[in-house]
């Protein structure tokens, strides 16, 4: 994991993200880490429900430091999608 | 010498007792899931919800709210002309004016006191709590009957997928009365207003008049309520379990000095996350009467207490977190001293 000092943002690499998403749902949703891969969808492969998924989320913005906007969370379809997100946002 | 105006000063205050009226049918997610094409099984993964009281025509705003003040009337051994200041909080009384509270001071054969509807949505229980600390506190008032009360059933539309199998109806209502110790802590309030689309009714009444009248355009319906799920999930779980905790704090107290928490029943996901967010420790007795009784929004607090208390005749007299959520964005929550056993 990649620690973040607070209010300062560092650009993250996409496996320490990845990494990051696997323990933050594991934890949220009871879904084991190694069935979590980039090209899952979080409804339809791991069935993570809407309201699990914005606790994935404020995790996530927790987690790395970034802000991701309600009308954004309905575009984060698979694993991948807020790998990319958050890669972006941060860098 | 020009004169000054005398002023008052009042007392602490605690709540002496709490009512509760529930319709009378029983609506389970059976009844529910056609319409919006879902299941019970759905609706109880995303809010915890078995069932609902629906209110038919011979229970209307007024008639629960006024049943739910006799109960706590009895219980608090007092009649309602001991009653000097009523505060009715709904968003469901079909009339702008005049207000539920006149309606029920009549009903109930007591039409002098000081009596006003508010409307902070499904927080308006904890803002009347709050309200009525306040006015004991100043001297204004002396015993007041704090209301919640909702026929949500009227302006929810069947076929909506996002609230159909969410709202409820119902009435609660507590005594408050002086106290030489503090029964009730300072409130933690506040808004979100930049979020207030999250929850409404729409269209106005202008908009229906306007259809009806054949005056403007068509399209316009019911003010039925409409809800961003998402959006109100984020914001109740992780800004109100804040809020809740400044409630506390602001009452001297931690998680592990309350007896119970009853936060406005809106959802047993959000529920319990907020308690886990909370660190809220297992003595703790967590209200859920959302699980049978649905989200009847201005009225959960109260409904809930008074069930609470049922179940759980140990926690009398014990301390509570209350915190209220709902349509602004705007909340409030506080810690009371439950009532003592009637």
């Amino acid at each position: 994991m990649v620690e973040l000092s607070k209010g300062k943002i560092m650009a993250l690499s996409q496996a320490d993200v990845l990494a990051g998403i696997k323990e933050i749902v594991e934890e949220v949703a009871g879904i084991p880490a190694a069935s979590i891969e980039l090209n899952k969808s979080f409804t339809d492969d791991l069935e993570v429900d809407s309201l699990s998924m914005v606790e994935v989320v404020v995790a996530c913005e927790e987690r790395f430091g970034v802000k991701i906007p309600d009308e954004k969370v309905t575009e984060l379809a698979t694993v991948g999608d807020a790998v990319n997100f958050i890669v972006n946002a941060a860098a | 010498m020009a004169k000054v105006i005398a002023s008052k000063s009042g007392s602490e205050s605690r709540i002496l007792s709490v009512g509760s009226y529930r319709p009378k049918r029983l609506v389970p997610n059976s009844e529910i899931v056609d319409r919006i094409e879902s299941s019970d099984e759905w609706i109880q993964q995303r809010t915890g919800i078995e069932s609902r009281r629906f209110a038919d025509d011979s229970e209307s705003v007024v008639d629960m709210a006024t049943w739910a003040v006799e109960d706590a009337l009895a219980k608090a051994k007092l009649s309602i002309t001991d009653i000097d200041t009523l505060i009715v909080a709904t968003v469901t009384f079909p009339f702008q004016m005049p207000s539920a509270a006149t309606a029920i001071l009549q009903r109930l054969g007591h039409p002098t006191a000081a009596a006003f509807d508010i409307n902070a949505a499904c927080a308006g229980f904890s803002y009347g709590i709050s309200m009525a600390h306040d006015f004991i506190k100043a001297g204004t008032s002396k015993t007041v009957l704090v209301v919640g009360a909702e026929k949500i059933s009227d302006f929810t539309d069947p076929d909506d997928r996002a609230t159909a199998f969410i709202f409820a109806d119902g009435a609660g209502a507590v005594v408050i009365g002086q106290s030489r110790d503090a029964g009730i802590g300072p409130v933690e309030w506040g808004s979100d207003a930049d979020s207030r689309d999250a929850i409404q009714m729409n269209p106005s009444w202008i908009d229906v008049r306007d259809v009806e009248t054949q005056l403007t355009k068509a399209g316009s319906k019911w003010p039925n309520i409409s809800q961003e799920g998402q959006k109100v999930y984020r914001w109740a779980v992780f800004s109100m379990s804040k809020a809740a905790m400044k409630a506390l704090e602001s009452a001297g107290l931690t998680v592990n000095d309350i007896a119970a928490f009853i936060p406005h029943q809106a959802n047993m996901r959000i529920i319990e996350t907020m308690a886990k967010e909370m660190g809220m420790p297992d003595s703790v007795v967590i209200a859920d009467d959302i699980r049978v009784n649905g989200n009847t929004s201005a009225a959960s607090i109260p409904l809930a207490m008074d069930v609470l208390l049922d179940k759980h005749p140990e926690l009398h007299g014990k301390l509570a977190l209350l915190i209220g959520y709902g349509a602004g964005l705007v909340y409030a929550g506080q810690v009371v001293e439950l009532p003592p056993k009637p």
